[in-house]
């Protein structure tokens, strides 16, 4: 089985992706991760205005066989949250990398990103 | 420790199913998706292989007696070709597994044949083989786990695919009825049973003939993770979890199958429950779903409103057909009427949740 690597995108060794686009970091979980996860039926998200630090768990994903934490890839401030997911958690598994996104930030260090995988790293690492 | 495999493995992951450890089986968890696995047990038919379960076969002059004493069910109520879903307990009547006892059809090599969960074949075997010892019994018992694969046809059109590749009259068998017939030419006992709330059959044939049958029955194949979601949605046991003699020591009674007990039968456990059910319960097994957001899940613990400890969930899940947030859980008979509000604590964190009569679906 091949899954979705975006070439634009960085990744998180725990599955998370980071689109970066003027300052602002757009966060999901990968392709992979969704599959690994099956049916997903609950996310939990922060609220607007916290601040993450690279690495913390900032929400947790649940599919109906298992629990899984989500990890912020960057450090920022929460300026936005995906809530179509709060109804519809299946837009996880369906479009990962678009309407599955979980939450945006605003970068606190783009230095930080330098630490993440490119795809091709990524790709390694789930092959 | 060795998995042991079914012996559709292979066919199982050439199909890409994802493979999980399950009472010591290394089994199918998904083919495609639970959810799509689920709805077409609901709405049309899905085949399990259900392998892992174990079989025993006992017979003999005193077959009867021995299986009498050892299951709360009354086994001399079954006629051949009947069986019936009862528990099997220890001297305190708590429960050490499940089990379906099947007297089989005349003419059958064994008189009866049971089917204890995943990894229990070895402990239980060995259970009817040292009370009959113990009672001076004349019987044969024998762990047919590995010569028999088991597939379980379920689903409203579940008879009508099965009567395509079989001569057995359907139609005339009622609910726990078995009968031996061809399966795609396989020679097979088929019962009407099974663990999804459905209509359905279970099918043992000889373990080497199992991808004949398997292919044969052609629909959705279903994996484990839809085998949990549809029992939880009927409120059936997971031995092992709903009730465990280590970790959940439970009686029949407390886990809400009162209905399984004879107590006018001889059985190992009997006197523990006869005094139970006239003392009465303090704990039952009742569902619970949640009416915040959240997934209820195995041990999470349940509160009342005001924070106080009442027990945990057993088994939890969001259920596919429903999409509400669903679990069992034991809790003082106090909390059983459905509609009364309690506390499930997820990650920390009370969420509302109230108690729900079971099965959840209709």
């Amino acid at each position: 089985m091949s899954f979705d690597v975006p070439e634009d995108l960085r990744y998180l060794e725990s599955h998370e992706w980071v689109r970066v686009d003027d300052g602002t970091a757009r966060v999901g979980i990968t392709d992979f991760a969704q599959d690994e996860l099956g049916d997903v039926v609950f996310v939990e998200l922060p609220d607007e205005g916290e601040e993450l630090t690279a690495g913390d768990e900032f929400g947790v994903v649940e599919s109906i066989k298992a629990v899984s934490d989500v990890y912020a890839p960057v450090s920022g401030t929460v300026t936005g949250v995906n809530e179509a997911l709060f109804d519809d958690p299946e837009l996880v598994n369906e479009d990962p990398f678009g309407e599955g996104w979980m939450v945006e930030l605003e970068l606190a260090d783009e230095d930080e990103l330098d630490a993440l995988l490119s795809p091709d790293a990524y790709r390694d690492q789930i092959a | 420790m060795t998995l042991r495999s079914p012996p559709l493995a292979g066919v199982h992951e050439a199909a890409g199913a994802k493979m999980t450890d399950f009472g010591g089986w290394e089994m199918p968890v998904e083919f495609a998706s639970i959810r799509e696995e689920h709805a077409a047990v609901r709405s049309s038919v899905g085949k399990f292989d259900v392998s892992h379960m174990g079989e025993i076969t006992v017979d003999g002059p005193d077959a009867e007696r021995l299986t009498q004493r050892l299951t709360t069910n009354d086994v001399a109520a079954l006629d051949p070709g009947e069986a019936q879903y009862a528990a099997i307990t220890n001297d305190d009547g708590v429960m050490l597994d499940d089990t379906v006892v099947y007297r089989l059809p005349e003419g059958e090599a064994d008189e009866f044949l049971f089917v204890p969960n995943a990894g229990h074949d070895e402990e239980m075997a060995e259970r009817w083989a040292s009370h009959r010892e113990a009672w001076d019994l004349d019987a044969t018992v024998t762990n047919c786990t590995t010569e028999y694969a088991m597939v379980a046809l379920q689903g409203p059109d579940a008879p009508g695919l099965l009567a395509e590749v079989t001569d057995l009259s359907l139609t005339r068998m009622d609910r726990f009825d078995v009968e031996r017939g061809a399966v795609a030419g396989v020679d097979s006992l088929v019962a009407r049973t099974g663990y999804t709330g459905e209509r359905g059959f279970e099918i043992l044939c000889p373990w080497d003939e199992a991808e004949a049958v398997w292919s044969a029955l052609e629909c959705q194949p279903c994996g484990l993770g839809a085998r949990d979601t549809l029992r939880l949605e009927m409120g059936f046991l997971l031995s092992g979890q709903d009730f465990d003699p280590e970790d959940e020591p439970r009686t029949p009674y407390e886990a809400g199958i009162g209905w399984t007990v004879d107590l006018g039968t001889e059985f190992v456990g009997r006197d523990a429950l006869e005094q139970q059910d006239a003392e009465g319960v303090a704990e039952k097994l009742v569902g619970v779903e949640l009416v915040d957001r959240g997934v209820p899940r195995h041990g999470y613990e349940v509160t009342s409103p005001d924070g106080e400890s009442l027990g945990h969930v057993t088994s939890g899940t969001m259920s596919p057909t429903l999409g509400d947030a669903i679990a069992l859980a034991y809790l003082p008979t106090e909390y059983r009427d459905p509609g009364t509000s309690v506390r499930v604590i997820v990650r920390g964190e009370p969420k509302k949740a109230r108690t729900r009569a079971t099965p959840f679906i209709d």
